[in-house]
């Protein structure tokens, strides 16, 4: 017996090449738009000398996370400096805070109203595993006819595939707020949004926080994926050595990309605990 | 029970039946079922059922029933933190099972301020901040809501406390930082529920009499849920008694003790120390006779004589308690030619509030044959309690 195969890609391509056609304008307009905030961002960090940012990152390390960190900082980034990746990192910073930027600006509001509404949770939930489980290579593929090659589509990828961690624990975060404390609000006569800016999201801040950390994380290795659509940053540097066949490159540019990982994550984390200790 | 004094909330045949089809459990319940059979029948719940009762303008009126009984469920009805399934709570005018969104949000800052169990105090903000919630929810502004607060906190006693977060305070404290929150509201009735349940016995016993302190202060109209029959007993100005999502009785704690309704209220008094409730006012006689403390030795000792006594309390003209004098102080007096009694005045003596229990009255004779002064807060003479009275009043508790 023959059962013709379906023909979901077809589909699925039919489908893109239809959205690229009718909306190139829209696609158009949100490259532009995205590429100039890239290109500013990009300039004024690169515009700084290396050693004043390197002092100002410095600065931010010691006063969110004490010295320990500070002194991991001077290291790390004396280190990419020397390497001579200052310009990869910074290529790549800017990327992924923008993306974090963009993904956490669609992720607060939609996790919020997945926690509000259970209507909304139930439709979401299943989307969000669906963008999660994907391999992170697909989404460059529909993103090139969307918006060319460069740094426009990693940041489009980028979004989609980092974005999901910040919905959850937004959602979760609401979610956990102790009934009781609800139900005080709700005995003193709080209208809904009383009770969502002065209950609710300031008792999830931390949980928010985790997920904002964790969408960073993932926006680090995507956009390090990215370089294969024509990305810049650590990642070119990588996939160059890989295309050259040399070890040493590689590994330079991979530990910076870890140096920036670590400095990252562990900011971030500072902030959380911050505000948690309050 | 003084039926006269105006009713604040008015509850009329409330039901709350937990589930989806609350009209055929109520059908069943006026068949006569009950609730195990109903939850048999459709799976419903009938969490309460055809509750009436009134809560008088300032008494302080516990709800008391063991768990299960539905009293958690009633306070919750009172401002709808629950829907009801059927019937009326009317608070001035209003019925708020029938209340648009708008108008119940209106109601609940108006009316209720409500103190939880577990203290649900909000671990983001300081004391103050939390005492401020109410009136931040309301739109009061900033300088008003701080000084609010600050005297609400003052009241409760955690002057100092102001900037400290809820989880580095006690368990008692934390619940006076929610107290507190409840009074800063300074709305027309107070909810607590199992308020001090969480607490440890002696903190417990503290916050009762200091609720009862402000309660006499402020006269504000109160619902406290209790499953506690002594903490009913000691602050109740009346209580009504759950079970099974039904009023047994309704009355003063004297009522309840003295004249239970059924079985099952007899079962559950069994276990309380009368004379705790018992208390001196109830054991307490009118003064025959007090001197002035403009008064000679002379007229107060004839006055002694008249009433055939060996001492007389002496008061001031607003008959505020001043001391008590001795016959031999008095002739002592007399002798030594002195014309006022205010030199010789001894305060040698046990006066008590009218609330105090029986019990700690008895052990004071041990010491003193004098009658002990039972004086109001002014420190007004409301009259005296002898020995034989409080044998007599706990002998008479014991037979009923």
């Amino acid at each position: 017996m023959d059962i013709p195969s379906i023909p979901l890609g077809d589909w699925i391509e039919s489908g893109l090449t239809w959205l690229t056609s009718e909306y190139s304008a829209v696609t158009r307009a949100i490259s532009r738009f995205t590429q100039t905030g890239i290109d500013v961002l990009n300039d004024s960090l690169m515009w700084l000398p290396e050693w004043a940012l390197l002092g100002l990152i410095t600065l931010l390390c010691w006063r969110l996370a004490g010295a320990r960190l500070a002194i991991g900082s001077v290291a790390g980034l004396a280190l990419i400096w020397n390497l001579g990746l200052w310009n990869p990192m910074i290529e790549t910073l800017t990327l992924v805070v923008f993306a974090t930027l963009v993904a956490v600006i669609i992720a607060l509001p939609v996790g919020i109203a997945a926690a509000l509404s259970n209507r909304l949770y139930r439709l979401i939930m299943p989307i969000l595993d669906f963008m999660q489980t994907m391999p992170a290579f697909v989404y460059l593929i529909p993103a090139i006819p969307f918006f060319g090659i460069g740094s426009v589509s990693a940041i489009f990828a980028t979004v989609i595939f980092s974005m999901p961690p910040a919905i959850r624990f937004t959602t979760l975060g609401i979610r956990q707020v102790p009934v009781e404390l609800i139900e005080a609000a709700d005995a003193y006569g709080a209208t809904r949004s009383q009770k969502l800016f002065k209950v609710q999201l300031p008792l999830s801040l931390p949980t928010v926080m985790a997920g904002i950390n964790q969408t960073i994380m993932l926006a680090l290795s995507m956009v390090v994926i990215a370089a294969m659509i024509g990305a810049d940053g650590l990642g070119s540097e990588v996939w160059r050595a890989i295309q050259r066949l040399r070890p040493g490159d590689g590994f330079e540019a991979g530990i910076a990309v870890v140096i920036l990982a670590m400095l990252l994550d562990r900011l971030t984390q500072s902030l959380r605990k911050t505000r948690r200790s309050q | 029970m003084d039926e006269t004094r105006p009713v604040k909330i008015q509850v009329r045949g409330l039901s709350k039946v937990f589930g989806k089809q609350p009209k055929k459990a109520l059908e069943l319940r006026d068949q006569g079922l009950k609730r195990p059979e109903i939850l048999e029948k459709t799976g419903q719940t009938l969490g309460l059922s055809n509750i009436s009762f009134d809560v008088y303008e300032g008494e302080l009126l516990v709800i008391m029933g063991l768990s299960g009984s539905g009293k958690s469920t009633l306070i919750r009805c009172l401002n709808r933190l629950i829907d009801t399934t059927e019937g009326e709570i009317i608070i001035d005018g209003e019925n708020i099972p029938t209340l648009s969104e708008k108008a119940l949000l209106e109601c609940r800052r108006r009316h209720f301020s409500m103190v939880f169990q577990n203290f649900a105090l909000f671990p983001h903000r300081t004391v103050r901040q939390n005492a401020e919630f109410g009136l931040e929810i309301r739109g009061v502004d900033k300088a008003e809501r701080k000084q609010i607060a600050q005297n609400a906190l003052t009241q409760v006693g955690l002057d100092g406390w102001e900037e400290a977060y809820p989880n580095q305070l006690s368990g008692g404290m934390q619940q006076r930082v929610g107290l507190a929150r409840a009074l800063a509201n300074d709305s027309t009735v107070l909810l607590m529920d199992e308020a001090f349940s969480a607490l440890d016995p002696l903190i417990r016993k503290d916050m009762q009499q200091e609720l009862l302190q402000l309660q006499s202060k402020m006269q504000k109209t109160t619902v406290f849920i209790t499953h506690d029959l002594d903490e009913a007993l000691n602050i109740g100005d009346r209580i009504v008694l759950l079970k099974d999502g039904e009023v047994v009785q309704i009355g003063t704690p004297e009522e309840i003790l003295t004249q239970p309704a059924d079985d099952y209220v007899r079962r559950f008094i069994e276990g309380v120390d009368r004379s705790r409730v018992l208390t001196a006012e109830s054991a307490m006689r009118p003064v025959r006779s007090t001197a002035r403390e403009s008064d000679g030795p002379r007229t107060a000792l004839h006055r002694m004589r008249d009433h055939s006594i060996d001492s007389i309390y002496v008061t001031d003209r607003d008959r505020r308690l001043i001391g008590l004098l001795e016959a031999e102080s008095a002739s002592k007096a007399i002798d030594a030619k002195s014309d006022t009694i205010i030199d010789h005045l001894t305060q040698d003596f046990r006066k008590v509030p009218p609330e105090e229990p029986l019990q700690n009255l008895f052990a004071m004779f041990s010491d003193k044959s004098f009658p002990i002064a039972v004086i109001d807060e002014q420190q007004r003479l409301l009259g005296v309690v002898v020995k034989g009275a409080v044998l007599d009043e706990l002998a008479r508790a014991g037979e009923q």
